[in-house]
């Protein structure tokens, strides 16, 4: 599996032509939503020999067809929309309990890390208890419209699978990763063979292959906000968050609240991931060794041998 | 060592007579800009002649003076960077007062109560999202003809559905006082094709409505609050995909348009989530009830007396802004305590700006994106 930064300068050919690979590929561009079909210059950059998976429009399709359907799914998007926008409050609120805290410059050092440790803590259980609510939605979803007894829904993803086992390798572009990722779910893309594909994947594209998905911008209207936990990934990239464009979208600067994130975080590793970045993940799922991480001091740091097989602790 | 200014320059030279005053204009604007300093002119007969503005603090007659025996008058005024200042030019002709645009400056900014001319300061730079931008795919605007039985009228309104709408998504409300203002002079559609485009706006459903007697409807009008919340709202809520919940609900407007919406989401305070006030003709008095406004502000500070003296909670969130170079700078920022004592989030934004639609679309992605933030944050390129 290879992750890459942003394409605005695409070097995909160039990725492609180093591993050797020369298709059929199966695309993914989900991320890109009604300009999914819009893949000339993907197409381009692998040969011609690409083969679109369509998930969105397929998505469409189904929303369009399944009224049953497309209210549950209109439900649970509008359940996990409050869930988040409540999750958010709590993590406002202990991001800024932690800021005070680091300013409270007449505490001794000890009694102030202590406390600071507590806040992490707490930050660290909301992302596990909104993770856990958020599958409990979903599963409460999966079981009541049970996607696989429709016909629709079958027939779309026995065309999935069909293509994806055709396919040499796969590639899932960046994009609107929320989309990306609820196509992919939908579709089944990992038992159908995501797994046991070698994968190029950028920006939303390599979020939706992790365990966690973590929302982030600092530089939003509504000024900083910390990052957030948004659901399960595909799970194929191990112990890994990615941060797309982190010097354009993270306050890379202030360590302190990076050392957070990767507190925050661990064990996952955090992997910023600008244009120009090739990081190579080994089969297991895991990154290999010289992969540039944030580090625990809150700057970059290379990634050691045997770092990947752990990770650090809080 | 700084170059002379343009008017000094001119005044050192000899013979100054009325053809080189006709070169100078042919070659500059006016005002002229340079750097901080900016040459206010007026070229005529007259007696006396004054720059008319409305900085609260400053005095707000500034005289000019008359270069030598030639027609022309000039002062030159410091203005900070990035500033855009709405004045007129007062000129005294024996008994006789008259008060006007500039004639040698084309620029005006446009106002509920008219045209004044406006001095762009060094650094003003108009919004690149408010131009059309062929990239963003552009937003339709419908009308809509609601008949009103609170007002005893038919509104039309204007019906903003966003870029690849779908029936079968939901989207937030956005209720917009002074709609074909709003669309004519404070660019609106592009700003919000662009804005949606560019993920800093959530896409949304936007309703433009027009008053027929402004200084009635919107000064606390129980018959336009009735027609918005229990008629307006309704007919939107069946016949468009809404979000049909406080948080997807949002009432904007300024000037006397912000007083319509605080008014209404008093008159209605569980059915707008979110506010949008610019330039809010907020007035209010301490003592007795001289405000000086005139009898058209006459039913507005009964109100915010009323609502000074009892503040509460008319929505969750208020967007408030306001121009420093206007005299409504004083009650909007008198009333920002006041609304976050109510228990209101109150994001508050001030500009070196004055009381314009120029104005309120420069601030237009600082309010829209606060209100309805878009989807940057799952958008990963």
């Amino acid at each position: 599996m290879v992750l890459l930064g942003p394409q605005r300068r695409p070097g995909l050919d160039k990725v492609v032509a180093t591993l050797g690979l020369d298709g059929p590929f199966a695309t993914i561009t989900a991320g890109w939503q009604e300009r999914e079909s819009a893949d000339d210059e993907l197409t381009q950059h692998l040969g011609g020999a690409a083969v679109n998976l369509r998930l969105w429009q397929r998505r469409q399709d189904v929303l369009d067809r399944d009224p049953e359907f497309a209210a549950a799914w209109r439900h649970r998007r509008a359940v996990i929309d409050e869930m988040q926008e409540l999750y958010l409050l709590g993590v406002g609120h202990t991001v800024a309990a932690l800021d005070d805290l680091r300013a409270q410059d007449e505490a001794s050092d000890r009694v102030r890390d202590l406390a600071i440790r507590d806040a992490e803590e707490v930050l660290r259980s909301l992302d596990r208890r909104h993770l856990e609510r958020v599958r409990e939605v979903h599963a409460e979803f999966y079981a009541a419209v049970r996607p696989h007894e429709r016909d629709l829904i079958a027939g779309h993803r026995a065309e999935v699978a069909q293509i994806l086992g055709q396919a040499q390798a796969v590639v899932i572009a960046g994009g609107h990763v929320a989309e990306l990722l609820d196509s992919q779910h939908l579709f089944n893309v990992v038992p159908a063979g995501l797994d046991r594909l070698p994968i190029i994947a950028w920006s939303a594209g390599a979020m939706a292959l992790t365990e966690r998905v973590v929302l982030f911008n600092d530089n939003a209207s509504r000024g900083p906000r910390s990052p957030e936990i948004y659901d399960d990934g595909l799970g194929l990239l191990r112990e890994t968050v990615v941060f797309p464009s982190a010097h354009q979208r993270l306050h890379m600067h202030d360590l302190p609240r990076m050392a957070t994130m990767t507190r925050r975080f661990a064990p996952a590793w955090c992997v910023p991931l600008d244009p120009g970045t090739r990081v190579t993940v080994d089969a297991g799922g895991r990154l290999e060794a010289g992969t540039t991480v944030i580090g625990p001091a809150g700057s970059a740091a290379s990634l050691g041998h045997g770092e990947n097989q752990g990770g650090i602790n809080g | 060592m700084a170059r002379q200014l343009a008017i000094h320059r001119l005044r050192a030279r000899k013979p100054l007579d009325e053809n080189a005053i006709d070169r100078f204009l042919e070659r500059h604007d006016v005002p002229i800009v340079e750097g901080e300093k900016c040459t206010f002119l007026f070229r005529g007969a007259a007696d006396e002649v004054w720059v008319r503005h409305r900085i609260v603090g400053q005095p707000q007659q500034v005289p000019m003076r008359r270069m030598g025996d030639t027609s022309l008058w000039y002062v030159i005024l410091e203005l900070p960077a990035g500033s855009r200042v709405e004045y007129q030019l007062e000129v005294r002709r024996g008994e006789h007062y008259e008060q006007g645009n500039d004639p040698l400056n084309p620029r005006v900014a446009n106002s509920p109560v008219g045209s004044s001319s406006v001095c762009q300061a060094s650094g003003y730079v108009e919004p690149d999202w408010s131009f059309p931008d062929p990239e963003a795919r552009p937003g339709e605007i419908i009308d809509l003809a609601v008949q009103s039985r609170a007002l005893r009228r038919e509104n039309v309104c204007r019906v903003y559905l966003p870029a690849r709408f779908r029936d079968t998504h939901s989207y937030p409300l956005l209720i917009v006082h002074d709609g074909d203002d709003y669309l004519g002079y404070a660019s609106m559609k592009p700003v919000l094709d662009n804005l949606i485009h560019r993920l800093d706006v959530a896409e949304a459903i936007v309703v433009f409505t027009s008053p027929g007697d402004r200084n009635r409807e919107y000064a606390n009008s129980a018959q336009h609050a009735r027609f918005v919340a229990k008629e307006l709202v309704p007919r939107l809520e069946s016949e468009f995909p809404l979000l049909s919940k406080p948080s997807g609900r949002c009432l904007m407007g300024a000037s006397f348009g912000a007083v319509a919406s605080l008014t209404t989401a008093y008159r209605y305070p569980d059915v707008f989530g979110s506010l949008l006030l610019q330039s809010g003709s907020f007035v209010f008095t301490d003592i007795g009830n001289e405000h000086g406004g005139g009898e058209v502000f006459d039913p507005v500070v009964r109100f915010m007396n009323r609502y000074r003296a009892a503040p509460r909670k008319v929505a969750d969130r208020l967007f408030v802004s306001c121009g420093i170079y206007e005299p409504l700078i004083v009650p909007n920022r008198s009333m920002i305590p006041v609304f976050e004592g109510a228990g209101m989030q109150v994001r508050y934004v001030e500009a070196r700006d004055g009381h314009s639609w120029e104005d309120w679309r420069d601030r237009l992605r600082d309010g829209l994106s606060w209100i309805y933030p878009g989807p940057q944050k799952y958008v990963y390129e």
